[in-house]
């Protein structure tokens, strides 16, 4: 069969990492937030305002990582919106996220318009490069797959370590824990209910950011618009499947970044029976399907979507 | 301290003053980023102003594209009332639309008088199909309907570009991806010569004045509410949550469906993938603004069209980007949710030490 020849290809491999890199990033903080008891449909939006600051500020001139630097401070902004609006305002979080979204998409586009007004095709940066580390790049199969990819792909994989640590081992992390799960019980502590549950907002809305910017500065090394595509929105699915664990969150986005990668090389093969939207429809149908299998059994966070108002019961 | 309790009553003026006051803010709003593109201020406003009242032809062009967002905005009105989240009104759009084309270019030949009514009930059961579906997932498996929406609107959007490509592609189109055209016998009439203003709006009005009447004067549209509510609260007291869920679903995503009927059969006369600039998503904002009514969904519609038509002709006056519009729209979305909320609470000062 030649359809399984694609899982013995080494580029079949890379991709499916490079394509799961941005979802990491975006599920990581979906997560966060999630976790500390706020869902931020902003996603779909900070995903284009951190693409577009990200590139923008490398296209005038910042390096590279004060680039990232500028993708996640984009992101961490309307994320404090988003926070402000449904935390000490407790207004509804599906509709404030769905502001940010428009307000972040609008924003980036405007300005990236106004920035270059009549470019008929879009500017290219010098993105990231593969990282080539002596030796283990050169391992067979390994070297390619792992070791040829760049930073910050890294980045993002170092990033789940880091999100585990901190939820599950200090206790800022079952702080933010608590808050979504039982904020009466933090406030009973004298935790500030609202201080934490903004932090986890801002911090994973910059995070969110970064997986933007991961696809204007490594995957391409351009803004256009409708490049995000919904990227955003599944990983508000993924975060589901992921049960609204780190760890989970890796493998759900390295399997998502599997398949796509998989029907892309697939439709190379069959593609002339086959129309090539069926293919381009698979990842969204697909998350529908993992959805729908995994809704009964998921376990949200209890305080999810529940807004919480100091001195109320 | 600074503590935030409910109002106990909200004002009737409040709930009016709030949602015009909020678009006003908005639109003050886009004093910044049309400074920051260096445009003359006073200069754009004027522009944006003459490009809805500036002429007969001005205003209608602003009505037809209020007509969509009266659809889209009721869409959301219906569900968001009963709690459910139909973020897929895009999509529930282009399925509707398709229906459209599916009946209504020749496959049918009937009188005008037959036909059209055929067209809108084609596109209406599309539409709401395309959210029983979701609300179907939701009541079955407890699938959050905010992701499946979401993510339907691509694989509809993905689908009609496949059906453009094949099926409902016009072979005279010389290779390009639209629909044949719509017969005239299924066309919704133009309302005034020489203008593109259509029966669609008519139509608009008319399901507006209905949802109102179903929603404020209705049985069902009480149960609605109820579930919207407080669903626990419903379930007790007897009222069958899903099957209400099910019922907001269905006529949200008909209304929906009617949108792209109404573009393909009164405005364009054929279908592309582009029909909609985002009148789905832009329906949530108009919804909002209309704080869930269906009456208020007419005005707000009017508001949002006029800051589309009129940046966009104050764009091509001025080179200014039209994304103006879409920033200042959802600067109201944001305006109007502050503004509610100062209208539903108030900060009451309390004393330091608690006694």
């Amino acid at each position: 069969m030649e359809a399984l020849e694609i899982f013995l290809n080494v580029n079949f491999w890379a991709a499916s990492l490079r394509i799961a890199s941005p979802l990491i990033f975006g599920v990581l903080g979906a997560l966060i937030c999630e976790r500390a008891g706020v869902l931020n449909l902003g996603i779909e939006g900070i995903f284009v305002a951190g693409a577009m600051a990200g590139w923008m500020a490398v296209w005038l001139g910042a390096g590279l990582w004060g680039g990232v630097a500028v993708a996640a401070f984009a992101g961490a902004f309307f994320g404090l919106i988003h926070a402000i609006l449904t935390i000490p305002l407790g207004l509804s979080q599906h509709v404030s996220g769905l502001g940010v979204t428009m307000l972040a998409t609008s924003a980036s586009y405007f300005t990236y318009r106004t920035a270059l007004p009549d470019v008929s095709s879009p500017p290219r940066i010098v993105p990231f490069q593969p990282l080539d580390i002596p030796i283990l790049s050169d391992l067979p199969f390994l070297g390619p797959v792992l070791f040829q990819q760049t930073a910050m792909t890294w980045l993002a994989i170092i990033l789940v370590g880091v999100v585990w640590w901190v939820l599950n081992r200090t206790p800022l992390g079952l702080a933010v824990r608590a808050v979504g799960d039982n904020p009466d019980a933090v406030d009973a502590q004298g935790l500030s209910v609202y201080g934490l549950r903004i932090g986890a907002v801002v911090v994973g809305s910059s995070l969110m950011a970064l997986g933007g910017a991961f696809l204007t500065m490594s995957a391409f090394d351009a803004f256009f618009f409708g490049m995000i595509n919904g990227r955003g929105w599944i990983a508000i699915a993924l975060v589901i499947f992921a049960s609204w664990r780190p760890g989970k969150a890796l493998l759900g986005a390295l399997l998502f970044g599997a398949f796509d990668a998989f029907q892309v090389r697939l439709q190379t093969q069959v593609g002339a029976f086959v129309p090539s939207q069926i293919f381009l429809m698979a990842p969204y149908v697909l998350s529908i399907i993992a959805l729908v299998l995994l809704a009964r059994g998921a376990d949200y966070p209890r305080a999810l979507l529940k807004p919480w108002f100091k001195g109320q019961r | 301290m600074i503590r935030i309790e409910p109002r106990e009553t909200t004002s009737r003026l409040w709930n009016i003053g709030v949602p015009i006051l909020s678009a006003v803010i908005a639109l003050g709003f886009a004093a910044i980023p049309l400074a920051l593109a260096g445009a003359n201020i006073a200069e754009a406003y004027y522009q944006m102003g003459r490009g809805v009242f500036g002429s007969v032809f001005a205003f209608t062009e602003m009505l037809t594209r209020a007509t969509p967002l009266i659809f889209t905005g009721l869409a959301a009105t219906l569900a968001f009332r009963a709690k459910l989240w139909n973020i897929g009104a895009e999509g529930q759009l282009y399925l509707g639309a398709m229906a459209a084309v599916v009946v209504g270019t020749g496959a049918i030949d009937a009188p005008a008088i037959v036909l059209v009514p055929i067209v809108l009930l084609a596109g209406a059961a599309a539409g709401a199909a395309g959210m029983a579906g979701p609300a179907y997932l939701k009541n079955r498996f407890g699938a959050d309907e905010v992701v499946t929406t979401l993510l339907l609107n691509f694989v509809i959007l993905i689908f009609l570009q496949m059906m453009l490509e094949g099926p409902l592609k016009d072979p005279m189109s010389l290779g390009w991806p639209q629909s044949e055209p719509i017969v005239d016998n299924a066309a919704l009439p133009r309302l005034l010569d020489r203008m593109r203003i259509h029966a669609g709006l008519i139509l608009a009005l008319v399901v507006a004045v209905i949802s109102h009447i179903m929603l404020s004067k209705s049985v069902w549209g009480f149960k609605l509410r109820a579930v919207g509510e407080n669903a626990a609260a419903a379930l007790h007291a007897g009222i069958g949550v899903k099957r209400s869920l099910m019922g907001a679903a269905i006529v949200s995503g008909a209304v929906a469906g009617l949108a792209g009927v109404s573009e393909v059969a009164g405005l364009k006369g054929y279908l592309t993938a582009d029909l909609s600039p985002g009148f789905g998503f832009t329906g949530i904002v108009v919804a909002m603004l209309a704080g869930l009514s269906p009456i208020g969904v007419v005005i707000s519609a009017v508001f949002i069209a006029s800051v589309f038509v009129g940046a966009d002709s104050m764009s091509r006056a001025m080179g200014v980007s039209s994304f103006l519009a879409d920033l200042v729209v959802s600067l109201s979305l944001i305006c109007v949710l502050i503004g509610g909320f100062v209208s539903n609470y108030r900060f009451v000062r309390t004393a330091k030490r608690a006694a």
